[in-house]
């Protein structure tokens, strides 16, 4: 067959149908949209390098070895959790939010400061 | 190192389940997936939960009487937490698309080839490439998936095909098991549960994709004769590769519209399927494919249609604002309008009678050693949680 199909511009393409825009200014949503793309490829490069971890604690490591490489039930609950653990750090803005969402009267620390400098 | 706690994240995409028109996936390939299908199990854990507070405490006291749920949801696209939330999750989508097709496009030509060798002369697929596209497929691209279920980029081109079948792990995160078909294995349970002496001779899977969910269907009844419609050739020819490569031969792909189905005969079937399907048609095509589905079904004969649970007057209206977010932002448009319809009367004005309609719940059936099981847990992830409801009904006259 002679088609080229180019994956790298074809990969991205944008879907049917207007995308919509949640952030109060679009600039914000697009720079969140890199930061995801980019924590997506670090979480990868991580997978790798335990991949090579694992494989050199038994033996020298081959390009073949880590392509083929498939984790036991438990190495792979092992590298899950550290993705579980890997996306609490990364998106821990939005816990601090959630827990603070029934403190919406919780002083800052300039107000207490106020407070305690008359106590 | 890690916390204690027993690991309840997604299996690890190397369990997927492989045939012969698997994308080849590098070891960089199948860790995107990995992260992807956290990424998603990680706003509706962690995330969505929070929705529901910001909602309660924030946006509720502002907007106390709502009478509608797109009032609730008009009133969320206000707050900062369902911002952020609706933005992660459109991107993660998207970054799913991608990868998804990054995997395939860049090994177009093989798997072109490979389908080609696999189905070439082969009797079970019947293209039709005069078929008009329905309306509600032209006009957008279901789930921001490029291309939907029909675009060619060169002809015989199976890439959007295999782009579904490849990342449909992430949007669940394993939960519609090792071959994407726990929506089929669900239907034949409930099949073999509640109706064990059933043996329908030919089953008909209307909007069924490359066959996912009808293969299960298939492999339960190998004697039937199964006949598979959709309307994009690309996931037909896929389908039939698919299936005969995981050994099941019983299936006939058929490139038609729903809505008219003039090449089967009145009567002529006993099972008429469909999964997840008529959320993606439209409010004037859902009458004529429910009409066709009471026509071709044969006396004694089943038909069952699977989707989300539909927002009766006892579903919270935040709770239906949430689950219409992928109709207004992951191209799902007639999700919103279909699970506010009245589908018994739908099925009454089908040529059912009441008396012969069918309603029950079922969840996926998945390799539970592997794979998530959400039968019984508390995990909810709005319209994307691999349980279901079944509108359905028994042919009790011919």
């Amino acid at each position: 067959m002679t088609t080229q199909i180019d994956p790298l511009t074809l990969a991205g393409a944008k879907p049917k149908g207007k995308r919509p825009f949640f952030l109060e200014h679009k600039d914000t949503e697009k720079v969140l949209a890199v930061t995801m793309a980019v924590a997506q490829e670090l979480a990868v490069m991580r997978e790798r390098l335990d991949t090579v971890e694992r494989l050199l604690e038994t033996k020298g490591v081959t390009q073949d070895d880590i392509e083929n490489f498939k984790p036991t039930k438990a190495q792979a609950e092992q590298r899950g959790a550290w993705i579980q653990e890997y996306l609490a750090r990364i998106l821990r803005i939005y816990q601090q939010e959630i827990e603070g969402l029934d403190k919406p009267d919780d002083p800052t620390s300039e107000e207490i400061g106020h407070e305690l400098a008359q106590e | 190192m890690s916390n204690t706690k027993a690991y309840d994240g997604p299996p690890d995409y190397r369990n997927v389940g492989i045939h012969a028109m698997s994308p080849e996936t590098s070891h960089d390939e199948k860790a995107r997936f990995n992260f992807l299908a956290h990424m998603n199990r990680h706003l509706a854990s962690n995330i969505l939960p929070g929705i529901k507070t910001a909602y309660e405490t924030r946006v509720k006291p502002n907007n106390p009487s709502p009478n509608h749920r797109n009032q609730v949801r008009k009133a969320l696209l206000e707050d900062s937490l369902f911002q952020h939330w609706s933005a992660l999750r459109r991107g993660t989508m998207e970054l799913r698309q991608q990868a998804g097709r990054w995997v395939t496009l860049r090994q177009a030509e093989e798997l072109n080839a490979r389908a080609e060798e696999m189905t070439k002369g082969d009797p079970r697929l019947i293209l039709d490439p005069n078929l008009v596209l329905p309306n509600y497929l032209a006009k957008i691209d279901h789930h921001c998936m490029p291309g939907s279920y029909h675009d060619e980029l060169v002809p015989g081109d199976v890439t959007g095909a295999a782009n579904y079948d490849v990342g449909i792990f992430v949007t669940t995160g394993g939960g519609l098991g090792r071959y994407s078909d726990g929506g089929g294995k669900a239907v034949v349970a409930w099949v073999k549960k509640n109706r064990p002496d059933f043996a329908p001779k030919r089953i008909l899977d209307i909007g069924g994709g490359l066959g996912q969910n009808v293969v299960p269907i298939a492999q339960t009844f190998p004697d039937a004769e199964v006949v598979c419609v959709d309307t994009g050739a690309p996931v037909l020819r896929y389908g039939l590769a698919r299936a005969k490569s995981m050994g099941v031969e019983n299936i006939t792909f058929v490139q038609a519209n729903a809505e008219d189905l003039f090449m089967f005969e009145n009567g002529s079937f006993d099972w008429v399927q469909s999964t997840m399907f008529l959320h993606e048609t439209s409010v004037k095509s859902m009458p004529r494919i429910m009409k066709e589905s009471h026509r071709l079904l044969a006396k004694d004969g089943l038909v069952m249609h699977v989707e989300q649970p539909q927002y009766g007057p006892d579903m919270p209206l935040y709770e239906q604002a949430i689950r219409d977010w992928d109709a207004f932002y992951n191209n799902e448009p007639f999700w919103t309008k279909m699970h506010e319809l009245d589908l018994d009367q739908w099925m009454v004005d089908a040529g059912f009678s009441r008396d012969e309609l069918v309603h029950c719940s079922v969840a996926a059936v998945v390799d539970t050693t592997l794979f998530p099981e959400h039968a019984n847990d508390d995990y909810e992830d709005y319209g994307r949680k691999a349980a279901w409801h079944i509108i359905g009904a028994e042919k009790k006259a011919a």
